[in-house]
């Protein structure tokens, strides 16, 4: 269907041997490769992960770290629908929350293992997120933000009042003692929740990692930046906004059921609060959206924040994380949207070229 | 057979009327230039043509098919290209990212891309800016890119908003240069240019607008010495 | 279910629904004129009944008296909220304009939690209360006070736009900033005045309605729901429409609540919210 004459690029690349300018370019690597300090500290970093759970063999530091990577994997699933593809979403507990009830449900209902549970979740997550996107993806702006967060409060109604998932008390997942590799429950020690948490945040990164290095990942930057110059290029906007849709609320349900396995309770009020989709915004923009590195390190230097905040300052304390939060991402949007990873990387830049110039605010 | 036929095409806002019963055809391999004072309804044409807008009435074909009621980028698929009057760079991706999108129609292999990518910014010379990121770039520099972007999806038929519109003297002759090569290479297109001197080297067949209609077309040097055209613009000039 | 149940519903909603309307029209005037959603409207609500509560509470002053002052309070926050933050993100990406004010949504509501505890709390025999029976409809005093107020607060607000010279001037820089700067229009200052004039409006919904509803850190959250919901079915921007949709939401969540179930009547609000953004976009009374 698509026979074309000879473009004149193709022209232009055939004089590519005679234009040592153009062979440079072609011959340079697309992306500058990580230096051996790089690659080391990487190292460090993983068998430091992998090490974490048993040099610090006791619950909290566990936990601390569960939640990590439990709101970076959130954050990051966030990531790729407004990050990369630009829609701002302010209701992701609606997936969360889908994940949560499907496996919670199955297993408390069926003993399905929560394994296939959130498969089944996934499905659901992506088919809500289809009929969910392609008629408010249609909206700009600040009105896709306004419909999610309507959308989001109608289901938590919806959940709250529905006897059939036990309306507002919710779900109580049963204790299995038996077979805890299957039935996705460790009552023991949380090692093994670290561990699947670590899974999952690697997966969505990866995911992220693959999609900065995929047809799909351009196009999802393209319609960000400006949707009608994209498709004036051929780019089908709302079919790959519903795509980078999907593939948000995918990842979101996953966090979903972890959850739920995690605490085995599944309840309107903590799957679906409009406090959870506040949290991976935040979390994202904090760090730095748009990026893959900006929602973990959101995440690692809010959650312990939280934590801690409850710790020491108790039931009235609850309140100052968020305080802290919400003055920071005020800041962060008025003087530089750009995250503390954009903050990092303009401070280094600076530092080594003796004045940051050209800093875009991404 | 003409490339493109348009027929009727008319264009209402509110009461204004952009587009007024517009017809014309463009043939394979020519240059037309659409000339026009300010609000003669051209940029209108251009969002027509390529889906931006919906006509109230008329008809488009390219290469035998209708255009209308198809997407923007249906009609990019189709082998329609165009830029922007108000240059649209994709601001926080680097040159060479923003030419990809545009090979990326054909390909999904992201290192075909960076090469065909690379090879359309060598034509239009920014190779060098390949790293840059859109807000960098001068006027000059994002007309060349919004071209090479176009240019990357392989289109049979190119619209140009304004080749000199904001450019510097300096870059002029520069980009008038790279449209002739595209000419040489035998690329179909339509060239909407406020410079007449500007426009009579280019373009094979002129089309003039004003108020929304076409009020005259035929070769530069006719459409120079039009009566309607020169007091359309003269009209403008006294008003 | 006799008839005066339903009358009665009927007119509580548009009591209600006129109340809405303020808190929208607040809203709309600050999108119509830098399509910019403040996603911390419902906090500045929450605000203005606090002011209203601690005035009670602490010097014995009623809501109704201290409306004023409440509102004066918010207009201040509104100027601070334009100069301190929206001035910085007025040509911020999008993701910076909503980050920015729904940062602010969520630090004001923090604050509020950690100064004031979640708790709830009610002005106690203020000065209007109890209620009045008209015909067999019983309808609550404090009700109809904190309506007309609202009325005539949107009275005024439509009156100042469409009728005053700067009134004229703010809308003129709602449809075209560019040509109105150089009409010499100083557009800074029109951006000032509507969040100041934005926020007072919330200032005098949220004052009057604490003489009849809970003051909480979260209780902003519904209403700026129902505000975004009245905005967008009225079309963004445009205030007679916010009036019109802020009175079809108080009687579709009245009838909703009585004919149906009273847990649901947000949900038939938001259904029809949805179903608008659906079919129209534009809202039901959009000017596109």
């Amino acid at each position: 269907m698509r026979s074309r004459t000879p473009a004149p690029m193709i022209a232009a690349l055939g004089a590519a041997e005679r234009e040592p300018a153009l062979q440079d370019a072609l011959n340079e690597p697309a992306r500058t490769p990580w230096r051996l300090r790089t690659r080391l500290l990487g190292l460090a970093g993983l068998v430091a992960l992998l090490a974490y759970p048993f040099v610090l063999n006791a619950p909290f530091p566990q936990h601390v770290m569960i939640m990590i990577f439990l709101y970076a994997l959130m954050a990051q699933s966030w990531n790729i629908l407004a990050g990369y593809c630009g829609q701002i979403s302010l209701g992701h507990a609606v997936f969360f929350g889908i994940g949560a009830y499907s496996s919670g449900f199955l297993f408390a209902t069926f003993r399905v293992s929560p394994w296939l549970g959130m498969m089944v979740g996934i499905a659901i997550a992506m088919a809500a997120a289809v009929a969910i996107g392609l008629p408010t993806l249609r909206l700009r702006g600040h009105y896709f933000a306004i419909a999610t967060l309507v959308i989001a409060e109608s289901v938590q109604i919806v959940f709250q009042r529905w006897e059939f998932v036990g309306a507002a008390s919710g779900i109580w997942l049963p204790i299995v003692r038996e077979n805890p590799l299957l039935n996705f429950q460790f009552n023991e020690s949380k090692i093994p929740y670290y561990f699947i948490a670590l899974g999952f945040l690697s997966l969505v990164c990866l995911a992220v990692w693959y999609l900065e290095r995929s047809k799909a990942g351009y196009y999802f930057r393209a319609i960000r930046e400006d949707p009608e110059a994209a498709s004036s290029l051929g780019v089908d906007v709302s079919r790959y906004k519903v795509l980078a849709f999907m593939i948000s609320a995918g990842f979101m349900s996953i966090a979903g059921t972890f959850y739920a396995q995690y605490v085995l309770v599944v309840d309107p009020e903590t799957v679906f609060p409009l406090t959870l989709s506040i949290l991976v915004l935040l979390i994202a923009v904090m760090g730095g959206v748009g990026t893959l590195w900006g929602p973990i390190i959101g995440a690692a230097v809010l959650v312990p924040l939280s934590e801690f905040t409850r710790i020491y300052l108790g039931g009235t304390g609850g309140s100052v994380d968020l305080i802290i939060y919400g003055a920071l991402i005020v800041l962060i949007c008025v003087f530089r949207p750009v995250g503390l990873l954009g903050i990092w990387k303009d401070w280094r830049l600076g530092t080594a070229v003796g004045g940051a110039k050209n800093r875009g605010n991404a | 057979m003409a490339m493109l036929e348009v027929k009727g095409l008319t264009k209402k806002f509110g009461g204004l009327v952009a587009n007024d019963d517009i017809a014309f055809a463009v043939k394979e391999g020519e240059i037309l230039g659409l000339i026009g004072p300010n609000g003669a309804g051209k940029s209108t044409l251009f969002d027509l043509l390529t889906g931006f807008q919906r006509p109230d009435a008329g008809y488009v074909s390219f290469l035998g098919r209708s255009l209308l009621g198809s997407r923007p980028d249906q009609i990019s698929r189709l082998g329609v290209g165009r830029t922007f009057q108000k240059l649209r760079p994709f601001d926080h991706m680097t040159v060479e990212e923003n030419v990809m999108v545009g090979v990326l129609q054909h390909t999904a292999n992201l290192r075909v891309a960076r090469e065909q990518a690379l090879g359309a910014l060598f034509f239009v010379g920014l190779l060098e800016k390949r790293g840059a990121h859109g807000h960098m770039l001068s006027t000059g520099q994002r007309k060349r890119l919004e071209l090479a972007r176009a240019m990357a999806t392989r289109p049979r038929l190119l619209l140009m908003d304004e080749v000199s519109g904001g450019v510097d003297q300096r870059s002029l002759p520069g980009l008038i240069d790279l449209v002739n090569r595209l000419k040489q290479q035998g690329m179909t297109m339509i060239i909407i240019e406020h410079n007449m001197q500007v426009l009579m080297s280019l373009a094979d067949r002129v089309l003039a607008l004003h108020l929304g209609r076409k009020i005259a077309e035929g070769t530069p040097e006719e459409i120079q010495n039009d009566r309607k055209v020169i007091e359309s613009y003269l009209g403008l000039a006294y008003a | 279910m006799t008839r005066e149940i339903v009358i009665q519903a009927i007119i509580s909603g548009l009591l209600m629904g006129f109340v809405y309307a303020l808190i929208a029209a607040g809203l709309s005037l600050i999108f119509g004129l830098m399509e910019i959603v403040n996603f911390a409207h419902g906090e500045f609500l929450m605000l203005s009944m606090f002011s209203a509560f601690w005035f009670w509470a602490l010097f014995g002053v009623d809501p109704l008296y201290s409306l004023p002052v409440t509102a004066a309070l918010l207009a201040l926050l509104g100027l601070v909220v334009h100069y301190g933050i929206i001035r910085h993100i007025l040509r911020a990406p999008m993701l910076a304009q909503i980050c920015a004010t729904f940062g602010l949504a969520v630090f004001l509501r923090a604050l509020a939690q950690f100064l004031w505890t979640p708790d709830f709390r009610t002005v106690i025999h203020p000065l209007v209360e109890g209620r009045v029976e008209v015909l067999g409809i019983f309808l609550g005093l404090p009700q109809i006070v904190a309506s007309v107020g609202c009325l005539m607060g949107f009275t005024l607000l439509y009156v100042f736009i469409t009728r005053t010279e700067t009134g004229l001037a703010l809308q003129a820089t709602a449809q075209d900033r560019q040509a109105a700067s150089l009409m010499g229009i100083p557009t800074d200052r029109m951006y000032a005045l509507g969040w100041a004039i934005g926020a007072a409006c919330v200032g005098v919904a949220g004052g009057l309605l604490s003489t009849f509803y809970f003051v909480f850190p979260e209780v902003g959250f519904q209403f700026a729901l129902i505000a975004y919901v009245a905005v967008a079915l009225g079309g963004f921007g445009s205030i007679l429409g916010c009036l019109l949709a802020g009175v079809l939401i108080g009687l579709v969540e009245a009838l909703g609540g009585l004919l149906i179930d009273p847990s649901f009547k947000y949900l038939i609000v938001f259904g029809l919210y949805l179903a608008v953004v659906f079919f129209r976009p534009q809202g039901l009374f959009g000017r596109f």
